[in-house]
């Protein structure tokens, strides 16, 4: 029993660059880089609806790349780059993402959103103008309980136009429905 | 009641039009600060240990290894804690820690503090915990066979939790004068709510012992009542901040024993407390969709009109009361409003089993008689070889009318929606004519906007707001409503932005904190929307009086010239004769004092008088359509859902991007319990859950989704906030029948059950293949001791709402209160 | 929220450091690669560790090499499911492997997933796959704090499921694996790395590291791989099929038919191969074949739907993929 308790003694200590920039941070050695960033660094913004990797609302990217933060050792994260949704806005202005979201209401309740955020950033990085059924692909690894994903998609499709550079408005359709 | 013309569709700056929400970009970025996302100096971490016997007496718990351990503050057990609640005055049922007994592999024992989440972790596992077992109840049909062991000593019998028998006319004359008397069987099987956000809760005890509680709750002035009576403190030195639900669903709207777990270890070690819970716990707080087993039976004549039904509910409650006696009469309530039913009698049972507790999710014991009766519907329209979407369109339930069991409907669009989907599917073109494997399927529904009662009895408003006018023409509008995810706080922005010419963004809401706010009784029951907003308009609308009241004196026009709007007060005749709303509230406050108005709202009385009565009355009733289509293979049976169309009278949208969103979120849910969710347990290994997790509990992703097509139907109600009703909730209810539907389209069996799994369909497909009935579901219904029937003439029987069978009745009010 | 115990954690930059680590914790060390595996077992106590030794830093284990002018491709067993989908050789010259890595859990788990942690993935069971807590209100079971099967609980051994999606496909194609101990380096066919019983499921010693797989050269051959389950994304297989034949002209010279998710180790039907070893793949070769395999795929009550259902699912998906097979041609 008592070899289950941490050691608070025993502390990790590592540099990464988070939010683009470079920060340091002691923490006990075992915890994930979810615990990490909420608990460490004060970054609540990343969720967490499982801490077994089976919904993926604490999704961030580590080095461009989205990954489960529960599943990620905070002490595996030495010198690698890690973004999350804290870090999406540039300056005062959302990213286009974010904007889009908050445009068609693609959050709900707000929880799932900074994992599929994230997941969809990294999406539009390699590919600028992705087709729903990417879109659908790429999402698939984000659960979300209120949104039946609808508003999800035509959020970064819209996000993804405006990001190309297109004067992009969302369509009756999405927003009175069907007439 | 304020609202008045506002009531009403007229012309609109805010209203209708797509808005932001007011919470939108706080959402976004990550600024939203959900229960789990609280830290207080000097916190301490709590967990709670759980049964792992389903159903046994507790002999003795030994916490003292788990005291010994450093960082442990505070154990705590159900002695210290022994008195019951439970959501309604009539199911107090529940303890905060298990006192002499558990009921189910979950329920909470006992408790521990510590400084970290670890700690309290080896704290609870260094609890011993001596069980005697006692024999589980495993399913429901058990519990109407087994009276013992008997689960809780209240209820009408053995483990019978409530037994309902309501006749609305004599429905054996109604199959006799029927030319097509038709019974069915059907099962929905139980599924949870599943919001991403797991409970949480923050107490802390302030050196002059008062308490603050913030949750993920839907229901935060009915955890204030709870906190109060079982810590027996005074609700006065008891604050309880909502905070914003990472989803609810309906799983967040009892008291918790988590809730009152963290604020007693708060009291008792001074310092504030945390507790988050798993996965798996929020698994065990359930409170999720009743398993129901139904009996129909149906008469109609040629044309279809429903001459008399008979509907009988059996309910899986799991181990409490929970909602359930509200769940129970909502499974026989609104089979009436969408069809015209000459004669209805209503037969409900909850029982009790050694299961995690049932009750409120999202259309609260609605969908499964609604699953039932659409594909009864599909059923007879076939028998009688009529078009189903025709036959529902020739007996809809007219606008402006008093159903059999005395609700009052107010304006009804579901012919309107029906046309639409089917014309949207091309329903005359290819229902019952695609080709095998491919199908159609239609279904309808009904839910209510608000429940007629409170949860206990009162007299009060059911929704308060009050509205302050900064001098800097700010607005706070303060309401104890809870922003879900649903957009609660968005609706009051609208309403009071309105009314008031100023730009929703530009209003302060503060929201869901009992010491703040007035009280709303909470985000269930659709009621949100329209009794909140019915109750901003009316404190709008007085704050507008006195606004323009000096306004007009200064700008020497009659008061009701004065338009609000663009941030402006003017002249409609001379826009440019006007001045500032901030302006505005400055004259009124130097000749009026301090600008702050309320308003209230409380629905209209019901129309039924009987006991029971107080289950589905609502000031207005949304109404939906689906069309699903299905394809089906018919080599495995896997069903794939590509597309559903589904129109929903919403009566007025306050912002159409929202509702759209409601109704592809309820499609989504809809979808999940129709064809792969599940509240499983092995009832041979312990009456375990069988899959307590994210990735077994089988949730939809991206990949599952269908299309959706959504056709917003408005159709104003005069009871809704320029004129809108619900659209959380209602919805879901035809999409479960719709599928089911469309699966008979494509291969001609019949599953009279969800989840829709492949293995049951290819069981059906099997059955055809081999000349037997090409259908899966139950076949029978047991024996239940019905009480004696209240009986209530129907209105066109001259009956005036109140029962007139041999039992006297001796309450004016109806004794059973509806959430 | 559920946390990891503490453990000692190690990153070694060399194999010959993971090794000399691994022997150095002893029986309480565990390597891990990608994390997806085996911290959650480590939060549910399933697998309990004092000292995890990362393979992650390894560059050895990341590397592609080979696969030119028909010599057999040697793909590293630290190169993430991602990279697996997206590399133009794998992609080109093993469709099967690509697909398959894309078929596995979500694309953010792919990001961390590993082709040798998803051959090494633990053995799953509905009664094994669950929280201290809930597994204490079954009493246990023998792969884990107890000593009964729950599944078949008159067997003396333990039911778990072979869940990996890539082990069936490795077996079919005859992949070989390398394993590098701390005195010798042994290559094995695939076959053999796995093991029919719940909890000794690979033959690999716990000091071993997997390092590389070499995938054969690709000619006449040709694979593919079907995989059931509930949902597209997140959940592990309830059946796979993978499907592999090796072409003489329009004819099959040879074959091979793995199926995962119904045993404790990738399950080789002999009998299906040899009914579509020397013919066309004509519908009653295919037919004959599904039979075959058919017959002795016992899905265990373990994994998500009935036994029943994933049975009959075994004749379809093997019909399935060698119609596939048939259409590639």
């Amino acid at each position: 029993m008592a070899n289950r308790r941490p050691n608070p003694r025993v502390e990790a200590h590592i540099g990464f660059v988070v939010n683009g920039e470079p920060t340091e941070v002691s923490f006990a050695p075992h915890k994930t880089l979810l615990e990490v960033l909420r608990e460490d660094l004060d970054l609540t913004g990343t969720k967490h609806g499982c801490e077994l990797g089976e919904c993926g609302t604490c999704t961030v990217l580590l080095d461009g790349q989205p990954v489960l933060s529960c599943l990620v050792l905070g002490i595996a994260c030495e010198g690698r780059r890690i973004r999350t949704v804290e870090g999406m806005r540039e300056g005062p202005h959302l990213h286009p993402l974010q904007d889009a979201f908050a445009e068609l209401g693609a959050a709900q309740c707000g929880y799932c959103t900074p994992g599929l955020l994230l997941t969809a950033e990294a999406l539009l990085d390699e590919n600028s103008s992705p087709s729903r059924d990417e879109i659908k692909n790429a999402l698939s690894g984000n659960l979300c309980r209120c949104t039946g994903y609808i508003k999800i998609y035509e959020a970064v499709e819209l996000a993804a136009a405006r990001m190309r550079g297109e004067d992009a408005r969302p369509t009756a359709e999405t927003i009175y429905g069907r007439r | 009641m304020g609202g008045g013309d506002r009531r009403q569709g007229g012309p609109t700056r805010v209203i209708g039009t797509p808005q932001r929400k007011v919470d939108a970009a706080a959402k976004v970025t990550g600024e939203t600060l959900f229960s789990d996302d609280l830290v207080l100096p000097r916190m301490l971490y709590a967990r709670i240990l759980r049964s792992t016997q389903p159903h046994a007496r507790i002999a003795h718990i030994d916490a003292s290894a788990a005291e010994a351990i450093e960082g442990v503050k505070a154990v705590l057990t159900g002695e210290a804690l022994p008195t019951a609640f439970g959501i309604l005055p009539v199911s107090q049922d529940e303890h905060t820690l298990a006192v002499h007994k558990v009921r189910f592999i979950g329920d909470p024992v006992a408790a521990v503090a510590a400084v970290t989440e670890e700690i309290a972790t080896e704290a609870i596992d260094a609890i011993q915990v001596e069980y005697e077992p006692l024999e589980p109840i495993t399913s429901a049909e058990e519990a109407t066979e087994k009276p013992d062991p008997r689960i809780h000593d209240y209820g009408p019998a053995g483990n019978f939790h409530k037994l309902i028998d309501l006749e609305f006319g004599d429905v054996d004359q109604g199959f006799g004068e029927a030319g097509l008397v038709r019974e069915d069987f059907f099962f929905y099987e139980g599924s949870t709510h599943l919001p991403m956000e797991q409970h949480a809760a923050v107490a802390s005890w302030s050196p002059d012992e008062k308490l603050t509680l913030w949750s993920s709750t839907q229901t935060p002035h009915y955890v204030h009542r709870a906190l109060a009576k079982v810590l027996g403190l005074l609700a006065a030195h008891i604050r309880v901040v909502a905070c914003p639900n990472g989803g609810g669903f309906g799983g967040k709207s009892d008291p918790f024993s988590h809730e009152i777990v963290v604020a007693k270890l708060a009291m008792m070690t001074g310092r504030p407390v945390k507790i988050t819970l798993t996965r798996e716990e929020v698994f065990y707080c359930h409170r999720g969709r009743h398993p129901t087993l139904m009996w129909v039976k149906t008469g109609v004549a040629r044309d279809g009109s429903i001459k008399g039904m008979h509907f009988r509910t059996l309910l899986d409650g799991g181990a409490y009361g929970s909602y359930g006696v509200a769940s129970t009469y909502y499974t026989g309530a609104l089979q009436t409003v969408t069809y015209h039913v000459e004669r209805y009698k209503f037969q409900g049972a909850r029982v009790f089993t050694n299961k995690a507790p049932c009750g409120p999710k999202r259309g609260h014991g609605t969908p499964q008689p609604r699953f039932a009766l659409e594909i009864h519907i599909d059923k007879i329209a076939e028998d009688l070889g009529i078009d189903p979407a025709e036959l529902r369109l020739k007996h809809l339930v007219p606008a402006e009318s008093l159903t059999a069991n005395y609700l009052s409907v107010g304006s009804m669009g579901l012919g309107e929606c029906i046309r639409r989907v089917t014309d949207g599917a091309r329903w005359k073109e290819r229902f019952r004519k695609l080709p095998l494997g491919r199908g159609v399927g239609l279904a309808c529904s009904s839910y209510i906007t608000g429940a007629g009662l409170a949860i206990y009895w009162n007299d009060m408003p059911h929704s308060g707001v009050q509205l302050k006018c900064d001098r800097g023409g700010g607005v706070t509008v303060f309401c104890g409503s809870t922003d879900i995810g649903q957009g609660s706080d968005s609706v009051l922005a609208y309403v009071v932005a309105e009314i008031l010419g100023i730009e929703p963004l530009d209003l302060r809401i503060v929201t869901a904190d009992t010491d703040l706010t007035p009280v709303d009784l909470g985000s269930y029951s659709s009621r949100v929307t329209l009794m909140t907003g019915n109750a901003a308009i009316q404190a709008a609308e007085r704050a507008r009086t006195i606004l323009a009241q000096h306004a007009a004196k200064a700008l020497e026009v009659p008061v009701d010239r004065l338009v609000f709007a663009d941030r402006r007060v003017f002249d409609a005749e001379d826009p440019d004769n006007g001045m500032s709303f901030a302006e505005a509230v400055v004259r009124a406050e130097a000749a009026h004092g301090t600008v702050g108005t309320v308003g209230s709202y409380t629905p209209p009385n019901s129309a039924g008088r009987y006991r029971g009565a107080g289950v589905g009355p609502s000031p207005a009733y949304s109404y939906s359509a689906a069309v699903a289509e299905a394809e089906v293979d018919p080599a495995t049976g896997i069903v794939r859902i590509p597309k559903i169309w589904i129109a929903h009278d919403v009566g007025r949208c306050i912002n159409p991007v929202n509702v759209m969103g409601q109704v592809e979120g309820s499609v989504y849910m809809g979808l999940g319990e129709a064809v792969m969710e599940e509240m499983a347990y092995r009832s041979n290994r312990s009456v375990v859950h069988k899959m307590p997790s994210l990735l077994e509990y089988k949730s939809p992703t991206t990949l599952e989704m269908c299309d959706v097509v959504t056709y917003l139907v408005e159709d104003p109600d005069p009871a809704g906030p320029f004129g809108a009703k619900e659209v959380g909730q209602g919805p879901l209810l035809p999409i479960p029948p719709a599928i089911a539907n469309a699966v008979y389209d494509a291969v001609g069996v019949r599953v009279d059950e969800v989840p829709l799994t492949p293995e049951k369909v290819l069981k059906a497909l099997k059955r055809k293949a081999a000349g037997q009935e090409p259908r899966v579901g139950p076949t029978k219904f047991p024996e239940i001791p019905w009480p004696e029937p209240i009986r209530v003439p129907p209105p066109w029987e001259g009956g005036d709402g109140r029962a007139v069978s041999a039992t006297p009745v001796t309450a004016s009010v109806p004794e059973e209160r509806q959430h | 929220m559920l946390r990891l115990p503490p453990f000692l954690y190690l990153q070694p930059k060399t194999l010959r450091d993971a090794l000399r680590m691994k022997q150095d914790a002893g029986p309480n060390g565990m390597y891990v690669a990608g994390g997806t595996d085996l911290y959650p077992n480590m939060k549910r106590r399933h697998q309990e560790p004092k000292t995890v030794i990362s393979l992650a830093e390894i560059h050895a284990l990341r590397r592609v090499t080979g696969g030119t002018k028909g010599s057999a491709l040697s793909v590293g067993a630290g190169v993430t499911l991602t990279e697996l989908k997206r590399h133009r050789k794998i992609r080109d010259r093993y469709p099967v492997i690509s697909r398959t890595a894309e078929l596995i859990s979500t694309p953010i788990l792919q990001n961390m997933g590993t082709l040798g942690g998803n051959l090494c993935l633990d053995t799953r069971c509905n009664y094994y796959n669950q929280s201290y807590e809930w597994r204490k209100a079954i009493h246990f079971c023998m792969k884990k704090d107890g000593d009964i099967c729950w599944v078949a609980p008159s067997s003396p051994r333990c039911w778990a499921i072979c869940s990996s999606d890539l082990a069936p496909v490795a077996v079919a194609i005859g992949a070989e694996l390398t394993l590098a101990g701390p005195d010798a380096e042994r290559v094995l066919p695939s076959q053999r790395f796995f093991h029919d019983d719940g909890i000794t499921y690979l033959t690999k010693h716990p000091d071993e590291i997997l390092t590389d797989v070499r995938l054969p050269a690709a000619n006449a051959w040709d694979a593919v791989y079907w995989k059931l389950r509930r949902r597209d994304a997140f959940d592990f297989p309830v059946l796979g099929v993978a499907a592999y034949v090796h072409w003489d002209g329009s004819r099959v010279a040879d074959a091979r038919i793995v199926l995962g998710a119904v045993a404790s180790y990738p399950f080789e039907i002999a009998e299906a191969a040899e009914a579509v070893v020397g013919t066309e793949l004509e519908d009653d070769a295919i037919r004959a074949a599904a039979d075959a395999a058919f017959k002795p795929s016992k899905p265990m009550d373990n994994a998500d739907f009935g036994l029943a259902w994933r049975k009959h699912m075994t004749r379809e998906y093997v019909k399935g993929a060698l119609e596939e097979l048939r259409k590639r041609r």
